[in-house]
């Protein structure tokens, strides 16, 4: 294929999901983007972009494959242990003095975030007077998140990981083995909310008082990436905490002077 | 022939080069070291550096380097915009590429080679940013990454360098290269920074 037929066909795609789906992906981060679509074709057997975008809209399950190309689900429980350690240490004692809490796990994937979230409230003897909303814009995703059974082969590792972030308890107190994977505690559960939401398209929905939204805004560009700092400060109350990936940050966005670092290291700011 | 210019050598005062990536995996570190520290702190280049190490030890490289070389050297950061005559390391567990803003973007797909980052990854997005203004540079290694991100880089009208194998503490990765595509340059480490400095000078 010529070089140039694959950025226009590439723009069509994105632009013909948007129009049929209303799945916006036009201000992503377009390397990755167009490295995953061509990913993509080889498992779609298609020989152009132009071949899979008439795949795409004639046939809606076609894009919901894609759609698992194009969103990266993939996660763990307490991924960077030491985000959930400084979670613990500097965030959970101010949020100790509010009546009740809402924490948004923006981006939650397969859920293991949020679920990570929930234990350790639990363990702080704040899950009873927290809502935990977890979005996403992947319904196979939420709904892997909503079952909260993760498998058994990642268990140990999420064990360690579970220690290393200050875990009081035994990772195996919070889940079954069941249906061949480790289920989750149902009364984790009853304290979320799934639902799809999407950073580039939705507004905001509740005021809350913690928002954790890692390894999503990599993806998008710094337009975007703007779009959703605007909704996390929107949602936000006053001196609300947000928490971001290991690599992200708000330097380069034009949010930077609208939030402080609590714990630069590990991403977590609050607002001003 | 060992590690001489391909014949013709190719012209380089007539073009114009606005970044510089390398990619290197085992005997890097070294190979680096005695490459960039030639190079002038007013040199006008980014040059973008994806080094495959464990990632423990991947976490100093900056500082490694910035010991022993005059130009500014960081890790790159997600959305940070590439300056001039700066030496840029991709941090460890995430690809790195270049975005059409000149800015960095990072990505955790899955490892590819076994690698994150990943040459390729790097070496695909630049080409696809700068065109002819890119010079790709792959040295020692123990895999094939990078092979096919170079090809790409020459397919997009950029430079190409390969460490002669022969130089190579670790031929593979340069050897991966040769079966892909014929570069400009065919070079042992020692015969590089001249080339290098030619890529700095502007055309008239
Ligand atoms: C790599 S996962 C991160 C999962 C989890 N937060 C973590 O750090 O382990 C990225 C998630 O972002 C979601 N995502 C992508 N675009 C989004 C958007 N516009 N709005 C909300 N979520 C989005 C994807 O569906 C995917 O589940």
């Amino acid at each position: 294929m010529p070089d140039r037929d694959i950025e226009i066909e590439l723009r069509l795609l994105i632009e013909a999901i948007y129009l049929k789906y209303s799945y916006d992906f036009r201000d992503y981060s377009g390397a990755s983007l167009k490295r995953r679509v061509l990913h993509a074709l080889t498992q779609f057997d298609c020989k152009t972009i132009s071949a899979l975008q008439e795949r795409v809209i004639h046939e809606p399950q076609a894009f919901m494959q894609l759609l698992q190309y194009l969103t990266i689900p993939v996660s763990e429980m307490f991924r960077d242990p030491s985000y959930f350690l400084a979670l613990r240490q500097q965030v959970i004692p101010v949020l100790r003095t509010y009546p009740s809490l809402k924490i948004w796990i923006a981006g939650c994937s397969t859920g293991e975030e949020v679920y990570s979230m929930a234990i350790l409230l639990k363990e702080e003897g704040l899950l009873d007077r927290s809502i935990l909303y977890a979005t996403d814009i992947n319904p196979h995703s939420l709904e892997k998140a909503r079952q909260g059974i993760f498998s058994l082969d990642n268990i140990r590792g999420y064990t360690e990981n579970y220690q290393k972030a200050g875990g009081r308890q035994s990772l195996s107190d919070y889940y079954i083995a069941a249906y061949d994977g480790a289920l989750f505690d149902k009364a984790l559960r009853e304290r979320m909310t799934f639902a799809d939401h999407s950073l580039a398209t939705d507004s905001v929905f509740a005021e809350t008082h913690l928002i954790s939204c890692r390894n999503v805004l990599i993806y998008f560009n710094k337009k975007l990436q703007n779009r959703a700092f605007g909704l996390f400060h929107e949602s936000l109350c006053h001196r609300g905490f947000l928490g971001l990936g290991s690599k992200e940050s708000l330097d380069f966005s034009n949010y930077a002077q609208r939030f402080e670092a609590v714990q630069r290291q590990e991403r977590i700011f609050r607002k001003l | 022939m060992n590690g001489s210019f391909l014949d013709p050598a190719p012209r380089l005062a007539d073009r114009r080069f606005d970044a510089l990536v390398v990619g290197a995996s085992a005997g890097g570190v070294q190979a680096m070291l005695e490459l960039f520290a030639t190079l002038p702190a007013s040199y006008r280049l980014p040059v973008v550096v994806v080094l495959h190490l464990p990632e423990e030890r991947h976490s100093r490289l900056a500082e490694v380097f910035q010991a022993r070389v005059a130009l500014r050297v960081k890790e790159a950061e997600d959305k940070e915009t590439l300056s001039p005559g700066v030496l840029y390391f991709a941090a460890p567990g995430y690809h790195l590429s270049i975005e059409q803003d000149h800015s960095f973007s990072f990505s955790r797909e899955e490892p590819f080679h076994f690698s994150r980052p990943s040459i390729d990854f790097l070496f695909e997005s630049a080409a696809d940013v700068y065109g002819e203004a890119l010079a790709g540079l792959l040295l020692t290694g123990a895999n094939d990454d990078g092979a096919a991100g170079l090809a790409w880089i020459k397919r997009r009208g950029g430079l190409t360098l390969v460490q002669d194998p022969a130089d190579a503490q670790v031929p593979t990765m340069p050897q991966a290269a040769l079966a892909r595509h014929r570069p400009d340059f065919i070079l042992p480490l020692r015969a590089m920074p001249s080339v290098l400095a030619q890529l700095d000078a502007a055309p008239c």
